[in-house]
C-alpha cells in the first residue's frame, strides 16, 4: 500500500460524522467549505442555516469567524476539508487573535483532494493541521480517529467554549453528490431570513 | 518649489481618515478587517480603540472578504482596509461577494504611482484599479483630502444599499512619502 493511501482504511465515515454534528432541527449556524463537505452537510439534511460554499477556497474559516463575531449568542460550526483548510491556514492565527467562544471548526481530513481526482494532500505526508492550529493559538484542539474519540469530541464541538478545532480523520471514499442549491444570492437570503427575520431580505 | 516638496513629503492632509471613521460610525459598520498600511495606521488605531467596532487583523486580505461575508450573514456590516498590493491577494475570493452579492466596501491606500521609492509596489499599484474593475468592483478615487468626506459614504452606500462590491482608492498623495530614510 502506498504510504499516502492509508486513509483508504480509516474507520470513520464522513457522512456518518456529519450527521452526528448537525441535524435538520438544531439551531447551529453551519458554514461548509467547497466540495465534499458542502455535499456532506447537504446529505445530513439541507437547511436554511447551512451555508455551503461552491467556491472561494480558503474562505470557510474566516467566513465562520465573521459570522461568529456577529452572532455571539449562537454556535457557529465550520465544516471543511483538508485541502480547503490548507489553502487558508493563516486563518487559524486570525481566529486565535479574535478568540470567539462560539466558533467551532471541524476539518474532515481524508488526506485527499476529493473533487479533482483524489490526489494526496499535504496531510497525507507530514502536515499536522491540529498542530498548526495549536501553534497559531487555538486553545482547544484535538484529532478524532475512532468512534470513541468522536463520542468524546461531540460535546466539545457543539458546546465547549471556543474557539475549538477538531481534525476528524475520515476514510477516503467517493460518495454520491448530494448538491445544495448553488445560487449564492438564494443561499445568502435564506440564511439571513431564517436567522434575522423577513426584514433582513427586504 | 520648496513648499510643494514639503507637501509631497508630508502628504496632502493628515486628518482625512477621521472622515472615514465618522462615516463608518454613521453607517453602523461594526467589523473592520485589515492588513495594515502606513496610510491606514491612524484609522486602524482608532478602530481598535472604538468600543463599537471589532478590529480584525488579517494574515492576508482575502480573509477579509470572507470575514465580511460571514458578518453580513449574521446581520453585521463591515469594511475592509488594505493597500494596493492586497488587491491581488483577493481576486478569487471576490467571487464569494460577486456570486452571493455580499456587500463589500474596500478602502485601498495606493502605492506605486506617486514618488514611489519601492519599485516592487508598482505592479499592483498601477493595475489595482483595473483589476478591481475587472473583478466587478466599482471604484472611486480620492485625489485630495476633500474627496474623502463625500466619497466614503458613497462607497459604503454602494455596498450596503446598492448591494455590491465598491472600493475607495486613496491616492498616494494623501500619505507621507515613504523614503526609507534615504
Amino acid at each position: 500500500m502506498r504510504e499516502d493511501r492509508r486513509s483508504d482504511s480509516y474507520p470513520l465515515r464522513r457522512r456518518d460524522v456529519v450527521k452526528r454534528i448537525s441535524r435538520a432541527d438544531d439551531d447551529l449556524l453551519v458554514i461548509a467549505g467547497l466540495g465534499s463537505t458542502a455535499w456532506d452537510i447537504t446529505a445530513a439534511g439541507d437547511r436554511d442555516l447551512n451555508f455551503p460554499l461552491w467556491g472561494a477556497m480558503g474562505g470557510a474559516i474566516p467566513m465562520g469567524l465573521g459570522l461568529a463575531l456577529a452572532q455571539p449568542a449562537r454556535r457557529v460550526v465550520v465544516i471543511t476539508g483538508d485541502g480547503e483548510t490548507l489553502m487558508g491556514m493563516g486563518s487559524f492565527a486570525t481566529v486565535a487573535m479574535q478568540a470567539p467562544q462560539n466558533l467551532s471548526i471541524c476539518t474532515f481530513d481524508n488526506e485527499r483532494y476529493g473533487e479533482t481526482g483524489m490526489q494526496s494532500t499535504h496531510t497525507s505526508a507530514k502536515t499536522d493541521l491540529a498542530g498548526v492550529a495549536a501553534a497559531c493559538g487555538i486553545p482547544v484542539v484535538s484529532v478524532v480517529r475512532t468512534e470513541e474519540e468522536l463520542n468524546a469530541a461531540l460535546p466539545v464541538i457543539l458546546e465547549a467554549p471556543g474557539p475549538v478545532y477538531h481534525v476528524t480523520k475520515v476514510r477516503a471514499e467517493k460518495l454520491d453528490f448530494v448538491l445544495p442549491p448553488k445560487d449564492g444570492v438564494h443561499l445568502k437570503n435564506r440564511f439571513r431570513q431564517a436567522l434575522l427575520g423577513d426584514e433582513a431580505i427586504l | 518649489m520648496k513648499n510643494v516638496r514639503k507637501m509631497i513629503a508630508e502628504g496632502y492632509g493628515m486628518d482625512w481618515w477621521k472622515q472615514i471613521l465618522g462615516a463608518f460610525k454613521e453607517a453602523d459598520v461594526r467589523q473592520v478587517a485589515y492588513v495594515p498600511d502606513a496610510g491606514h495606521a491612524s484609522l486602524i488605531d482608532a478602530c481598535i480603540s472604538d468600543n463599537d467596532i471589532r478590529a480584525i487583523a488579517l494574515t492576508t486580505e482575502e480573509e477579509g472578504v470572507a470575514v465580511l461575508a460571514g458578518a453580513w450573514l449574521g446581520g453585521v456590516r463591515g469594511a475592509l482596509l488594505m493597500q494596493s498590493s492586497g488587491v491581488g491577494n483577493c481576486i478569487n475570493m471576490f467571487s464569494l461577494a460577486a456570486a452571493c452579492r455580499f456587500p463589500l466596501p474596500l478602502f485601498v491606500t495606493m502605492r506605486g504611482r506617486w514618488h514611489e521609492f519601492n519599485p516592487w509596489q508598482c505592479p499592483m499599484g498601477q493595475t489595482a484599479n483595473s483589476q478591481l474593475n475587472l473583478a466587478g468592483v466599482q471604484t472611486l478615487t480620492a485625489n485630495s483630502p476633500e474627496d474623502v468626506g463625500p466619497m466614503t459614504p458613497a462607497t459604503l452606500d454602494q455596498a450596503f444599499t446598492g448591494g455590491g462590491m465598491s472600493a475607495l482608492l486613496l491616492h498616494q498623495c494623501l500619505m507621507p512619502v515613504k523614503t526609507f530614510d534615504k
